[in-house]
């Protein structure tokens, strides 16, 4: 049953992003700067560094904590996430096997820091994104894009493909449960089988795009798609962006972990 | 304004695959009148519908709506006085949120922002639904999206709602409140439906369509009482025109009523024992005095009721036939 | 496979980004030269099917495990290369969100990897030719699973590149080649085979669909598409450019040499903290016998180690106690703001 489980999956992230708390209020522009410059700060270390991307998990677990979003939930989807880091990253221990550190007579070679680094790295750029979604509504997301710049067409059918992916994976999800149904094992399900079922689909859905451009006729559409309500860029949104800049600005340039860590040892 | 709001005169159509819908079809509706269209399958009322906003063209004859005949060039003015509604509502509502989607209508006509806010308000407020206006469509309910969905076309201010199979998608309760709302509405409404208790209790006239014609036109409860006209049609009477056959041999009255509900009970026994009380008064009304009795127990009792509800049930079942 | 954020350097990701958006720019402005209403809604509906079609599994024959859909092929034959383009940008961005496939700094890659070859590569230079003459079922699954193959072998290579230019992995460019063509040659196949099912079935049930749906979208025939291709090329090739050009000027430097890409990335030159003292340490570290493992031409990217024959190194334990010190205590710092947040938020509701 992974399809129903993707489905809700998605339906209950859709779900989290209507929310309102006061990440939730912030311009879907601020939010899609902050995610991103805080995802290209996040690579933007080198492959051995591992203390200095920790203080990072300081945005996740904020945002986790401001906009009330189930940690157990997000994880969970990041640990089902594609795997392909996973995969590529664990054969640096395997190539690099030059000991690069000791710690209480255990030997930890470069390649086993670097792979640390990326699953660190993964984790916050996935967490980050997921996090974006669980609070910004994706209408928002894409009316942020356009005031980027991105083109009218581009946007018009992302808003489209988003208002049907509920539609159509409901329509998908009652074939999938009756193929099931009726499949024992493996059988009914080769691929013979889902040419059928997507071959169906596609013309169930091309008949709804067909009865959509009518729907749209009917009520006077000429082409172009207005939207109204824009968003508005207010002072939370400009403090939350500077904060947020500064802040990973400097966690990018100065070494917490190793402060910290002097810190203490003075002290004790 | 015309008196003839829409008239239909010798419209022929026939599809790209050769399939005749309408075989010179007439039909003339006036001004304020709540019309239901009825009919088989592919007796042609999907293609009437997608004639009276020009979605499909007549290939003969002709198509009036207000003082406009409907051709290529007219389509257009005719779309912004015939307000089409969808069978299903997932494909009338497209926009990311109940807002846009209300707003799409009065923007294409070309109106101000702060009079697209004010049709948007007011009509989301006549079919009870301004408190979703932020909302997505697919966080809606059904009977929500079936509502917004007329919102959508009554923003555009049409003279006439044109609705196709507007309850199919519809809990009881939904559809029940469409109802109203629709017996509320003032436009002109023509209604193609198999749901045929609400064209009763909507609509004033009734028309049957066979084989691209009209073959039946009057007032409602005359066409919706005729068994044999109806049966003809692939139709049947109306469910509440039926006197309802039930398997135990009695009938639909309140006595097997209650023997449905004595099995739904005895499974989840958490009904309110006012509920169960009520019953036992019906039961005294209709002299039913031994059942009322148990009906009370029931009320006060909290343990051992299965006996109970199956002495009830038996009774209820000799009730049943008897009566 | 999608290509993930962690394996990217942000050159290389800010690179396809902008490749990603001039391609998004150009197919828009191509589209609106011949505007047709339906299209927009076509697109998105489709995009949305393509996603739910993703949704199901299925067998692979012989294998037993199982597959789904790219999708990028059948888009491309239903609404031509530009429109379906778009739409397969739309579908890795709704995943990148939803499903944080890649994350988003990769989506920019993955929009190139697997949007730009089966729309301008396997479309127009394989599967059109082959189809043109006579349309017959078996014709489409012979130009189907070539154009699968194609499109995929050159997406699996695309993320080779990515990730060796990036400098996160030490896969070897040999190895790593070697891992993901013969893979996707696989995945290629399925995704040829799944196509052709689809457009015959449709042809079969309702050919006038593919027609309807297909006239009018297709390249016009005065754009050659190697002029496109030289200009995605082109754009992405001065961005990178630039981008290195100003990344290099910051201290990380970033690591776009030639000897990154067929050798072993050397430990950058990192300035500050823990990377400082790590440097040290490697510095002074020895290769231990059991990991001295490297040899040939391994040896040029091993740096002093490999002439330093003592065996165990003389890291300062001070320093590096202080960095695991400090990293649990930022830890702990940060849990507990957010378990302070929590509380409070909960005491106010």
């Amino acid at each position: 049953m992974r399809f129903d489980n993707a489905y809700f999956n998605l339906g209950y992230l859709d779900t989290l992003s209507y929310r309102d708390t006061i990440i939730h209020r912030l311009d879907p522009r601020t939010k899609l700067m902050a995610t991103l410059f805080f995802i290209v700060t996040v690579v933007s270390f080198p492959m051995y560094e591992v203390s200095g991307l920790l203080p990072f998990l300081l945005f996740p677990v904020l945002l986790f904590s401001l906009a009330d979003i189930p940690v157990k939930f997000i994880m969970k989807k990041v640990l089902l996430v594609s795997t392909f880091a996973f995969f590529i990253g664990i054969f640096n221990p395997v190539f690099d096997r030059q000991a690069m550190y000791v710690f209480y007579g255990v030997t930890v070679s470069g390649g086993w820091v670097s792979f640390l680094s990326i699953m660190i790295k993964f984790f916050l750029t996935i967490t980050s994104a997921l996090l974006l979604i669980a609070t910004t509504s994706f209408p928002g997301i894409c009316r942020a894009l356009q005031k980027f710049g991105i083109p009218d067409i581009f946007i018009s059918q992302l808003l489209f493909l988003y208002r049907y992916i509920f539609v159509l994976a409901e329509e998908a999800m009652k074939v999938v449960r009756a193929r099931d149904i009726r499949s024992f094992g493996k059988r009914g399900k080769e691929m013979t089988a889902f040419t059928g079922i997507v071959g169906t689909l596609f013309l169930r859905t091309v008949e709804r795009a067909e009865r959509i451009y009518q729907a749209m006729l009917s009520r006077g559409f000429s082409g172009a798609l207005h939207t109204a309500k824009p968003y508005g860029f207010t002072g939370a949104d400009a403090v939350f962006l500077t904060i947020t800049v500064t802040v990973l600005y400097l966690l990018r340039v100065h070494d917490v972990v190793g402060a910290m860590g002097r810190l203490s040892i003075s002290i004790f | 304004m015309s008196h003839h709001i829409v008239e239909f005169k010798d419209v022929h159509f026939r599809y790209p695959d050769g399939t005749e819908a309408l075989k010179g079809l007439s039909l003339r509706i006036t001004h304020g009148e709540a019309v239901g269209i009825v009919g088989a399958n592919g007796s042609g009322k999907s293609t009437l519908l997608m004639h009276t906003n020009g979605y499909l063209l007549p290939q003969s004859g002709t198509i009036t709506i207000g003082d406009l005949q409907l051709d290529k060039r007219t389509r257009k003015e005719i779309r912004k006085k015939v307000g089409l509604i969808f069978q299903n509502p997932d494909d009338q509502l497209f926009m990311p949120t109940v807002f846009d989607d209300v707003a799409f209508g009065p923007l294409n006509l070309g109106l101000q922002p702060d009079r697209v806010l004010e049709r948007v308000i007011e009509a989301l407020k006549t079919v009870g639904c301004l408190a979703l206006k932020d909302k997505p469509p697919h966080h809606l309910s059904g009977g929500q999206k079936s509502a917004v969905a007329i919102a959508t076309v009554i923003a555009m201010q049409p003279d006439i709602l044109v609705m196709d199979e507007p309850a199919s998608h519809l809990d009881p309760k939904s559809r029940r409140l469409l109802i109203s709302l629709l017996r509320n509405f003032e436009h002109t409404k023509v209604i193609a439906s198999h749901d045929l208790d609400l064209i009763l209790d909507v609509c004033r006239r009734c028309v049957i369509i066979k084989e691209g014609r009209v073959v039946a036109d009057g007032p409602v409860e005359e066409i919706l009482s005729d068994r044999q006209l109806l049966e003809a049609n692939n139709l049947e009477l109306p469910l509440s025109l039926q006197k309802r056959e039930l398997p135990s041999g009695g009938t639909m009255d309140d006595i097997s009523k209650l023997h449905h509900l004595l099995e739904h009970w005895a499974e989840h026994n958490e009904e309110h024992a006012s509920t169960y009380l009520d019953w036992s008064h019906k039961a005294d009304a209709l002299g039913k005095t031994e059942l009322a009795a148990i009906l009370r127990k029931i009320a006060e009792e909290t343990e051992k009721l299965d006996g109970l509800f199956n002495k009830a049930g038996d009774l209820c079942r000799q009730g049943g036939i008897s009566s | 496979m999608h290509m993930a954020d962690a394996l990217l350097s942000p050159a290389v990701g800010a690179t396809f980004w902008a490749a990603s958006l001039g391609a998004i720019a150009y197919c828009s402005k191509k589209l609106k030269e011949n505007p047709d209403d339906k299209l927009i809604p076509m697109m998105g509906v489709l995009g949305a099917f393509i996603f739910a079609a993703q949704m199901i599994n299925f067998t692979i024959p012989g294998t037993g495990s199982s597959g789904h859909l790219g999708g990028g092929m059948i888009l491309a034959i239903i609404l031509g290369p530009y429109a379906a383009f778009i739409v397969m940008a739309s579908v890795l961005t709704v995943q990148a969100l939803f499903f944080a496939d890649g994350g988003l700094l990769a989506l920019g890659c993955n929009i190139w990897n697997l949007g730009i070859y089966p729309c301008f590569i396997a479309y127009p230079l394989i599967y059109k030719p082959l189809t043109k003459a006579g349309n017959t079922s078996k014709r489409i699954v012979v130009a189907a699973l070539i154009s699968g193959v194609v499109a995929l072998q050159l997406g699996a290579f695309s993320v080779v590149i990515e990730t060796m230019l990036s400098g996160r992995s030490e896969l070897p460019f040999n190895t790593f080649v070697l891992l993901m063509q013969p893979v996707h040659l696989a995945i290629g196949l399925v995704e040829g085979f799944v196509t052709a099912g689809v457009i015959n079935f449709v042809r079969a049930a309702r050919p006038e669909i593919l027609e309807s749906v297909t006239s009018s979208r297709q390249l016009s025939p005065d754009v050659s598409i190697r002029k496109v291709f030289v200009g995605l090329l082109v754009v992405a090739v001065l961005t990178g450019g630039a981008l290195s050009w100003f990344a290099s000027a910051n201290p990380d430097g970033l690591e776009w040499s030639i000897e990154k890409v067929f050798g072993r990335p050397e430990l950058p030159e990192q300035e500050t903290g823990i990377a400082h003292v790590l440097k040290n340490i490697q510095g002074k570290t020895a290769f231990l016998p059991d990991y001295n493992f490297k040899t040939g031409e391994k040896k040029a990217g091993g740096q002093e180690s490999g002439k330093d024959e003592k065996t165990w190194p003389s890291a300062e334990p001070g320093t590096s106690v202080s960095g695991v010190l400090g990293s649990a205590l930022v830890l702990g710092l940060i849990f507990l703001i957010g378990f302070g947040i929590r509380v409070v938020r909960k005491n106010k509701t």
